[in-house]
C-alpha cells in the first residue's frame, strides 16, 4: 500500500508547492486534462496490487480461519466460553471445572474454544494469543488459540455491552502442563459446584468480578445455555468435529423455543441426561 | 394521560446535565430575546421558515449542521478529558451510564445531524444553480425533508435534559438495546429521531435524484455535468437505495420493544445477526452517502484554483459510478468477528480492496489537476490538500483493516476508532468546510475572512494528527473502544496526547467561529464583496448567477454545452446575456405547511417515546392532515412579472458594473 500511498502523499506536496500561483516560472497548460498513458497507469497500478493483496487476503484468511484447528500433534483441551453481564464464564468440559474471569491453560498444547453468550453480544479476545470472535446468545462460535510461552495475558471484551463493560476483563494464565494440572486441582478443591442454581445466581448482572471457581460442573450446561436462546451454529468448522445434536439448523431450533419472556431460569432437565 | 412522563424524567441530581441543558435552554433564550427585540418574527417567517427556496433550505441546513458540530464536539472533548483521568483506580468525572449516553450520542449527531445536515445543505445550495434549474423538482418536499431533520436534531438533544439518550453505541446493536437491556426512553429517542431524519433524507433523495435527472438546462448531457453534481447524483441513488433498508431495521427494532416481537431479542427465536447484517447494509452505503459529495467538492475546488480543468473527468465519474454500486458488496467487513467462515470473510475482505482502486484513481486525478496548474492557496485549497494527504493515510489503514486477518486482531480496538475518523473527519468533514468556504460568497454575497480560516485550518488540521495518530497506537497496544476508565499504565501518556489533540480541534472550532464573526462585521467591504457573483473566477454555472442569486437563479435558461460551461460563456463574452425582453417565471409560493408537518412529527416522535398514545395519534393525524389539506390548495405556485424580473437583473447588471470599474481602479 505503501507503493501507493507515499507517492501520493509525496506527489499532492510536491505539487502543491511547485505548482504555486506565485512560481510563474513552473509550466501552466491551463487546457491540459487529460492523458490516456497517466490514467492507463493510475487504474493499472492500483489494480495490480489489490489483485496481489486479494491473493494474500485469500489464503491468510483461510489459514487464519478462528475455526480451522490448529496442526498440532499435541491433544487440545476444550474450554466453553460464557460471556455473562459482566463477566466471563470458563468451563472445562473434560476435566469438570469451571472458573469466573481467569482462563488457564498449558503452554504448546491448542485450545479450542467454544463460546456463547447468556446475555447481549460480547467479543471475545486475548490480543497476545490473536484472534477474537464473538459470543452471541442462542449462537455457538468457534476459536483455536494456543499459547507458546508461559505468561499472564491480559483478555476482554472487545465489543460493548453496557455499563460493566470496563471491567469484563479476565487474565489468561498460560504455563506448563505441571502447573496446570496444579491449576485444575485447586480448581477441584474449591468448594462450589456449577449446578443451575450457582449458575442462575452467576448470572446476575454484576460489575468487576473477583475470580472465583467451581469443583464441579453439570454436564451439559454448556449446551443449555446455547439452546436455551434458539442454539444455532456459526459455520460449521472445516473439519467435521460437530456433535450430531448440533446439527440442528436454526429454522428447527427457532421453533421449538417455547415463546415468553426471557428468564434466568433454566431449563436445565431437557439436556442434562 | 403523560405516558412514562413525569417530574422524575429530568436528572436534577446530574450537574454536568442540568449545567449543559441550563446552556443550551440560554442560548434559545437568547436568539428568542434578539429576535423579539430587533422585530424579526415576521421576517423569520414570511422568508425562512415557510420557504420553499432551495438555497434559503440549504443555508438552514447547514446553520442546523453547525450546532449539531458544537454539540457532538462537546460530547468528543468530555470522552476525550474522561480517558484521560479516568486511570489507576480513578473513575472519571462521568459514571458510565452517562459516558455510554455520551459516545452514542457523539456518533448519531456526527453522522445523522452534522455530516448528513451539513451534506444535503451544500447539495440544497448548489446543486440546482450548478445545473441551471430554478429550484428543485419539488420545493414543498424539500421544506418537509428539511424541518423533519431539524426537529430530529432537537428531539435529540432533548433526550438531555428529558430522560435519557441509548447508551448502547451509535448503531444500537441488539440484544443490548432491546427492551429486556435497555428499558429507558433512551433507545426509542434514537429510534424515533432517526426514523423521522430518515424519512426526510429519503424525501431529499427522491427530491434530487428527479432534480438532477429532469431538471438539467437544455444541452447538459449526463457526461457534461459539473463533477459534484455527479456525485450528489450517485449519493441520491445510494440514499434510494440504503435509507429504507434503515428505515425498516429501526422499524424492526421498534416493533420489538412497543409490540413484544422478537426480530432480535435473545428469546423467542429472535436473532440479533439479521440487525446487525442490515443495518450495515445501510451504514456501509451511508458512509460513501456522505463521502462522495465531498469528493466532488474537493474536484471543484482543485480544478478553480489549478486555473484548469479536472484531469481525467470521465475516469472520475466512472469510479464515482463504480464506488456507488461497490459500496453495497462491504458491508460485513463490519463484522468479520462474527464467524461467517473464511469464505465470506474474504470475498467481503476483497470486495473492500477492490474500492480502493477507484478512490486511488480519484487521488491520482487530483493531482494531475494540480500538476500544470497555477495554485491559489485559499482556504478551500487548503482544506483539499490537507485531506489528499490525510485521506491516504486513512485509505492505507482502511485497506489493513479490510484483510479479515488483521481485523480479528484491531476490530474494535482504537486502530478501527482513528481509521473511521482519519476519513470522516480527513475527507468528509474537510470537505464540507472546503466546500462552506468556497460556496459561502454565493450564499451570502461576502467572502468569509482568509486569515481566520487558515488559522481554523491549521489547528484542525494539527489537532486531527495529534488527537488521531495516539488512537492507531492505542489500538496496537490493545486498547478496545467504548472503556470508560482503564488501568494499562502503557495507555495512558498516549490518551493524555489525544486529549490535547481534541483541545487544538476546539481552538480550530474557535477560529471558525471568529472566522463568521470577522466576516459578517467586514461584510461591506469593497475587498469582501461579491458584487459580481463570481468571487474565484468559476467554471460552472452557480457563478454565473449573483450573490446571494436571484430566488428564480436563472432569468433566462442557460444552454451549457460543455463541461465547465461558465469558463467558455465568458471567454466568448457570453458569460451574462440580457435579452431585450425577459419573460415571466413560474415559481412556487412559500408555505408554512413544511413547518407544521415537521413539527407534527415531532409530536408524534415524542409522544411515541413516552407512550403518551392519544398525542401520538393526534400528531401523525395532524402531520398527514397537512399534507392533504395542502394537498387541495390550488394556490401553490405563480408567475413572477417579466417586469419584476428585468428589475432584478438590471441591479445585478448595476452590481457587476461596478465590480468591474473597481477592479479597473485597481
Amino acid at each position: 500500500m505503501l507503493i501507493v500511498g507515499a507517492p501520493v502523499i509525496f506527489l499532492t506536496l510536491y505539487f502543491a508547492w511547485k505548482y504555486r500561483a506565485s512560481n510563474t516560472k513552473a509550466a501552466y497548460h491551463p487546457n491540459w486534462a487529460h492523458s490516456t498513458a497517466i490514467e492507463v497507469v493510475i487504474w493499472t497500478i492500483p489494480t495490480i496490487i489489490v489483485a496481489y493483496l486479494a491473493v494474500i487476503t485469500w489464503t491468510t484468511t483461510h489459514r487464519l480461519d478462528p475455526y480451522r484447528p490448529l496442526d498440532s500433534s499435541v491433544k487440545p483441551i476444550n474450554v466453553d466460553v460464557v460471556s455473562l453481564d459482566w463477566k466471563w464464564l470458563f468451563i472445562y468440559p473434560d476435566l469438570g471445572v469451571a472458573s469466573v474471569n481467569q482462563l488457564a491453560i498449558p503452554t504448546g498444547t491448542p485450545v479450542n474454544f467454544h463460546l456463547t453468550s447468556d446475555s447481549v453480544m460480547n467479543s471475545f479476545f486475548i490480543p497476545r494469543l490473536g484472534t477474537q470472535i464473538y459470543t452471541m446468545a442462542g449462537m455457538e462460535t468457534q476459536v483455536h488459540l494456543i499459547a507458546d510461552r508461559a505468561g499472564d495475558y491480559d483478555g476482554m471484551s472487545t465489543n460493548f455491552s453496557g455499563p460493566g463493560f470496563s471491567d469484563m476483563n479476565f487474565t489468561t494464565l498460560a504455563m506448563p502442563e505441571a502447573q496446570f494440572e496444579q491449576w485444575v486441582r485447586k480448581a477441584r478443591a474449591a468448594p462450589g459446584h456449577l449446578d443451575a442454581a450457582a449458575y442462575t445466581q452467576l448470572a446476575v448482572q454484576s460489575n468487576a468480578n473477583p475470580v472465583s471457581y467451581y469443583s464441579q460442573v453439570d454436564r451439559g450446561i454448556f449446551r443449555s445455555i446455547v439452546t436455551e436462546h434458539g442454539g444455532m451454529q456459526m459455520s460449521m468448522p472445516p473439519q467435521a468435529e460437530a456433535q450430531p445434536a448440533m446439527k440442528m439448523t436454526a429454522m428447527k431450533m427457532a421453533a421449538q423455543v417455547p415463546m415468553g419472556p426471557m428468564s434466568s431460569t433454566m431449563s436445565m432437565s431437557a439436556t442434562e441426561h | 394521560m403523560l405516558g412514562k412522563l413525569s417530574l422524575s424524567a429530568i436528572p436534577f441530581d446530574q450537574p454536568i446535565i442540568m449545567g449543559a441543558g441550563a446552556m443550551m435552554a440560554l442560548s434559545v433564550v437568547a436568539v428568542l430575546g434578539v429576535l423579539t427585540y430587533f422585530r424579526l418574527w415576521k421576517w423569520l417567517y414570511t422568508e425562512w421558515l415557510t420557504t420553499v427556496d432551495h438555497k434559503k433550505l440549504g443555508v438552514m441546513y447547514i446553520i442546523v449542521a453547525f450546532v449539531m458540530l458544537l454539540r457532538g464536539f462537546a460530547d468528543a472533548l468530555m470522552m476525550r478529558s474522561q480517558l484521560a483521568i479516568a486511570y489507576h483506580g480513578n473513575p472519571g468525572y462521568l459514571p458510565p451510564h452517562h459516558y455510554d449516553q455520551v459516545f452514542t450520542a457523539h456518533g448519531v449527531i456526527m453522522i445523522f445531524f452534522m455530516a448528513m445536515t451539513f451534506m444535503i445543505g451544500l447539495m440544497n445550495v448548489v446543486v440546482p444553480l450548478q445545473i441551471g434549474a430554478r429550484d428543485v423538482a419539488f420545493p414543498f418536499l424539500n421544506s418537509v425533508s428539511f424541518w423533519m431533520t431539524a426537529v430530529s436534531a432537537i428531539l435529540v438533544n432533548l433526550s438531555l435534559v428529558l430522560g435519557d439518550f441509548a447508551a448502547t453505541g451509535w448503531l444500537a446493536y441488539p440484544p443490548l438495546s432491546e427492551l429486556h437491556y435497555s428499558p429507558s426512553v433512551g433507545v426509542d429517542y434514537y429510534i424515533w429521531a432517526l426514523q423521522i431524519s430518515g424519512v426526510g433524507t429519503l424525501l431529499t433523495g427522491v427530491n434530487f435524484f428527479t432534480t438532477i435527472v429532469k431538471m438539467r438546462a437544455p444541452g447538459m448531457t449526463f457526461m457534461k455535468m459539473p463533477i459534484f453534481t455527479w456525485t450528489c447524483l450517485c449519493t441520491n441513488v445510494l440514499i434510494l437505495a440504503a435509507f429504507p433498508v434503515l428505515t425498516v431495521t429501526l422499524g424492526l427494532l421498534g416493533l420489538d420493544r412497543y409490540l413484544g416481537m422478537h426480530f432480535f431479542t435473545n428469546d423467542g427465536g429472535g436473532n440479533a445477526m439479521l440487525y446487525i447484517t442490515l443495518i450495515w447494509t445501510w451504514g456501509h452505503p451511508e458512509v460513501y452517502i456522505l463521502i462522495l459529495p465531498a469528493f466532488g467538492i474537493f474536484s471543484e475546488v482543485i480544478a478553480t484554483f489549478s486555473r484548469k480543468p479536472l484531469f481525467g473527468y470521465k475516469t472520475m465519474v466512472y469510479a464515482t459510478c463504480s464506488i456507488m454500486g461497490l459500496s453495497f458488496v462491504v458491508w460485513l467487513h463490519h463484522f468479520f468477528t462474527m464467524g461467517s467462515g473464511a469464505d465470506v470473510n474474504a470475498f467481503f475482505g476483497i470486495m473492500t480492496m477492490i474500492i480502493a482502486i477507484p478512490t486511488g484513481v480519484k487521488l491520482f486525478n487530483w493531482l494531475f489537476t494540480m500538476y500544470g496548474g497555477r495554485i491559489e492557496f485559499t482556504v478551500p485549497v487548503l482544506w483539499t490538500i490537507g485531506f489528499m494527504v490525510t485521506f491516504t493515510i486513512g485509505g492505507m489503514t482502511g485497506v489493513i483493516l479490510a484483510i479479515p486477518g488483521a481485523d480479528f486482531l484491531l476490530h474494535n480496538s482504537l486502530f478501527l476508532i482513528a481509521h473511521f475518523h482519519n476519513v470522516i473527519i480527513g475527507g468528509v468533514l474537510f470537505g464540507y468546510l472546503a466546500g462552506f468556504n468556497y460556496w459561502f460568497p454565493k450564499m451570502f454575497g461576502f467572502k468569509l475572512n482568509e486569515t481566520w480560516g487558515k488559522r481554523s485550518f491549521w489547528f484542525w488540521l494539527t489537532g486531527f494528527y495529534v488527537a488521531f495518530m495516539p488512537l492507531y497506537v492505542l489500538g496496537f497496544l490493545g486498547m478496545t473502544r467504548r472503556l470508560n476508565h482503564y488501568d494499562n499504565p502503557a495507555w495512558h501518556p498516549w490518551l493524555l496526547l489525544a486529549a490535547g489533540g481534541a483541545a487544538m480541534i476546539a481552538c480550530g472550532i474557535g477560529c471558525q467561529i471568529v472566522q463568521l464573526f470577522v466576516s459578517i462585521r467586514d461584510r461591506n467591504l469593497v475587498e469582501n464583496r461579491d458584487l459580481a457573483g463570481d468571487p474565484w473566477d468559476g467554471r460552472t454555472l452557480e457563478w454565473s448567477t449573483s450573490s446571494p442569486p436571484a430566488f428564480y437563479n436563472f432569468a433566462v435558461t442557460p444552454h451549457p454545452d460543455s463541461i465547465d460551461p461558465f469558463v467558455r460563456m465568458k471567454a466568448a463574452g457570453l458569460a451574462h446575456p440580457r435579452p431585450a425582453r425577459y419573460e415571466g417565471i413560474h415559481m412556487p409560493h412559500n408555505t408554512p405547511a413544511g413547518l407544521f408537518v415537521g413539527g407534527f412529527s415531532a409530536v408524534l416522535g415524542f409522544a411515541l417515546i413516552w407512550h403518551i398514545w392519544w398525542l401520538a395519534v393526534f400528531g401523525l393525524v395532524c402531520g398527514v392532515g397537512t399534507v392533504i389539506v395542502r394537498s387541495f390548495n390550488p394556490k401553490i405556485d405563480y408567475i413572477l412579472p417579466a417586469a419584476d424580473v428585468a428589475r432584478t437583473e438590471a441591479q445585478f447588471a448595476a452590481l457587476r458594473e461596478q465590480d468591474a470599474l473597481l477592479k479597473a481602479a485597481e
